[in-house]
């Protein structure tokens, strides 16, 4: 027989749906199957009964092959090579739950590592230009009730953030909002026709990297100011139709993705975002998003930022925190051979690193802390499978809107296999053996 | 004025943090006590002495003190750091955060820099005979106050992000620049003599850039004003005059609103 529990949160995106159903057996030792979810988040969920899933921790052999070890021997190799590194790298964090996070950054802060999550290849640059200028923002639940602007800008939520549209910001029926999509106006800004651009009402083909020169006409164009006749290859009267579209409105939302900070201008461009966002709220209410991608970074930069002071990048080495993207961020220091070792956790940098940085990954000592077998497993020399958080083991996540969303369990992992927090756990007591404090 | 000579002896494992290689710290100290001085690899804390041999003699003051540094430095960061008066010179390449948050003296490369040279810089005299990274004068990481005041003079091309947030002071490019310059810029001075490629002076509230080259795209909140003739520390010729960036703030004054400047040179 079997039981559907309800209300299970989905650790896939920073969407973070908290409707999920699923169906598992009534010891709560098989999942069997998933409702509401969207396909990519029911795969996150039916990949822990995957049938040839690793359970327990291999070392890479000389020859290349894999040898098993057990969860102590792990424990004692990850914990030697951060004590006896000069500084180590401790990279990864946005697919775990807070408690590991935390007790990751007291290893960092004991063994003087930079500890540093995937925000540094995806959402870190929004949180510079959050620095430089602030950030007026809010949260789904209002962008879901009163948002009736809503403008996408170099992000592509049909396929990234698949519920996002239906569940906040386009179809919804809100307490302001009782028309649903028929009384929002949708405004894509992407060089391509992607699905999310088909059901805008107007969509900005901009130029490749010409994102900040188009943000900087938007703001122009606001305070009426003459424009050029093109700007980033759009027409100006089109420019300013779109921007008389977003101030007539009761209430603007911009989501941006990493069409902005990782193409040209980075933290430029969504610092010139911001300014939009600001300047608009001369006119109407508005407020700004970043679509965060995994279902903790955003849970990872709060941890930090309450330990540390700063998000991401945070360079514990001199017994302080010190932050400077360009310096302290993971691709730098792995391209620069500024760090002698590398702990990866809850991410792959193996696929998504430029191959100058995996193969530094490759020449170190390394282990990949990670339910599934990825590129980075491949290139890394100890791979330690753990429970998938938020399915085999709860936990607290942070949406994109920064509200915090206590993930639960479903089912139980497969015997005798430990938790991302358990063995973090495990390898501090081990290194202040080995350190002798 | 008297002179402490290092020269690399070993290099580090990974890179030098050297923010002890000032004239401020080695002002009145022996030869001995300026090998004791602290440097940083990684978490572990080292002996200068363990990496440089020191001879010569240091001033009574940093402001008649001069440091003389020779061999590879390229993996040694910091140097110059919060200086505030004597004098450096570098003959070698150097890598991040040369003359950070330096306020008086001077410091001379001859070789090439890496990023952040000059961050937050409030006074003295930066001079790169070479190419400079990225982030030369700029703000340091979520500050709204960029370099205040002082003189950088690169010889060569230098990166993206020069002069974030600047709000006085002058620099000063021999040959080409990257992206991003004098952004959110309240102040200052940036002469290219080579070519720009794009977004000079975003979100730019004052503050002038003189470009003897090419631009490659004036952002759309600059708009032309008119031909002028200027002639003054060395900027000689008729320049075509840009305003902006019109979407962001302005003060004014008498009346007047004031905006950030682009000179263009039209002809020498």
């Amino acid at each position: 027989m079997s039981r559907t529990v309800t209300d299970v949160i989905c650790p896939f995106c920073g969407t973070l749906c908290d409707d999920i159903e699923v169906v598992v057996s009534d010891d709560g030792r098989k999942l069997h199957e998933v409702y509401n979810a969207c396909a990519i988040g029911a795969e996150k969920f039916l990949h822990s009964q995957a049938k040839d899933r690793i359970t327990r921790p291999r070392m890479r052999q000389d020859d290349g092959s894999w040898k098993e070890i057990t969860y102590d021997e792990a424990i004692d190799y990850t914990a030697r090579i951060l004590v006896n590194a000069k500084k180590p790298l401790m990279y990864g964090w946005s697919s775990t739950n807070c408690e590991a996070q935390a007790i990751g950054s007291e290893i960092g802060e004991v063994v003087g590592a930079v500890v540093d999550n995937t925000a540094t290849v995806c959402h870190g640059t929004s949180l510079i230009a959050v620095q430089d200028i602030g950030i007026p923002s809010c949260t789904l639940g209002e962008v879901k009730n009163r948002a009736d602007r809503i403008l996408f800008w170099g992000c592509n939520p049909a396929h990234a953030h698949p519920r996002h549209m239906s569940r906040y910001s386009i179809f919804p029926r809100g307490f302001f909002t009782g028309k649903g999509h028929t009384a929002r106006k949708v405004i894509v800004v992407d060089p391509r026709p992607t699905d999310t651009a088909n059901v805008a009402d107007i969509h900005l083909q901009v130029e490749q990297g010409r994102d900040y020169e188009l943000f900087d006409a938007f703001r122009v164009a606001f305070k009426g100011e003459q424009l050029p006749d093109f700007v980033a290859g759009i027409p100006k009267e089109k420019i300013y139709e779109a921007a008389e579209m977003l101030k007539s409105g009761r209430f603007v939302i911009i989501f941006f993705g990493m069409g902005v900070t990782q193409s040209l201008g980075k933290n430029h461009n969504i610092d010139a975002a911001i300014a939009v966002t600001r300047d608009l709220n001369e006119y109407t209410k508005a407020a700004i998003m970043p679509m965060r991608g995994h279902y903790n970074v955003t849970g990872s930069g709060q941890v930090w930022g309450w330990l540390f002071g700063f998000p991401y990048a945070v360079d514990l080495s001199r017994g302080f925190a010190r932050y400077n993207p360009g310096e302290t961020t993971a691709n730098d220091l792995l391209r620069r051979d500024e760090v002698d070792a590398v702990l990866v956790i809850a991410s792959d940098p193996g696929a998504h690193f430029p191959f100058s940085s995996v193969r530094k990954i490759y020449e170190l000592p390394s282990v990949a802390i990670d339910p599934h077998e990825t590129p980075t497993t491949e290139v890394c020399k100890v791979h330690v499978p753990v429970a998938f958080v938020g399915v085999e083991v709860g936990g607290c996540a942070y949406r994109m809107d920064n509200v915090p969303i206590e993930t639960r369990k479903v089912v139980e992992p497969p015997d005798g296999m430990m938790t991302d927090e358990e063995f973090l756990r495990r390898v501090l007591e081990r290194i202040k053996e080995l350190q002798g404090v | 004025m008297e002179t402490v000579t290092l020269t690399m002896k070993n290099q580090p494992d990974l890179y030098l943090e050297a923010d002890n290689i000032t004239p401020d710290a080695f002002a009145g100290k022996k030869v001995e006590e300026i090998a004791d001085l602290h440097v940083y690899v990684g978490r572990e804390q080292h002996r200068l002495g363990e990496f440089f041999e020191v001879s010569g003699r240091a001033g009574a003051t940093p402001e008649t003190t001069k440091i003389v540094i020779n061999g590879d430095l390229s993996r040694v960061k910091y140097i110059g750091m919060k200086m505030t008066g004597g004098e450096i010179v570098v003959n070698s390449d150097l890598d991040m955060y040369v003359g950070a948050w330096m306020q008086g003296g001077r410091i001379t490369v001859n070789g090439n820099v890496d990023s952040f040279a000059g961050t937050g810089m409030k006074g003295g005299e930066l001079i790169i005979n070479g190419n400079a990274g990225n982030y030369l004068g700029a703000a340091y990481r979520g500050d709204w106050r960029g370099m205040s005041g002082g003189k950088i003079i690169v010889s060569g091309n230098a990166g993206s992000d020069i002069g974030t947030f600047m709000t006085g002071g002058e620099i000063i490019i021999g040959g080409d620049v990257d992206v991003h310059v004098a952004t959110h810029a309240e102040g200052g001075r940036i002469v290219i003599k080579g070519n720009a490629k794009s977004r000079l002076g975003g979100q730019m509230v004052e503050g002038e850039i003189y470009v003897f080259g090419t631009i490659d795209l004036m952002m759309p909140g600059f708009a032309y004003r008119q031909d002028v003739d200027i002639d003054m520390d060395g900027i000689k010729g008729r320049f075509a005059l840009y305003e902006g960036d019109l979407g962001e703030r302005h003060r004014k004054r008498k009346g007047q609103t004031i905006y950030g400047k682009i000179y263009q040179l039209i002809e020498a």
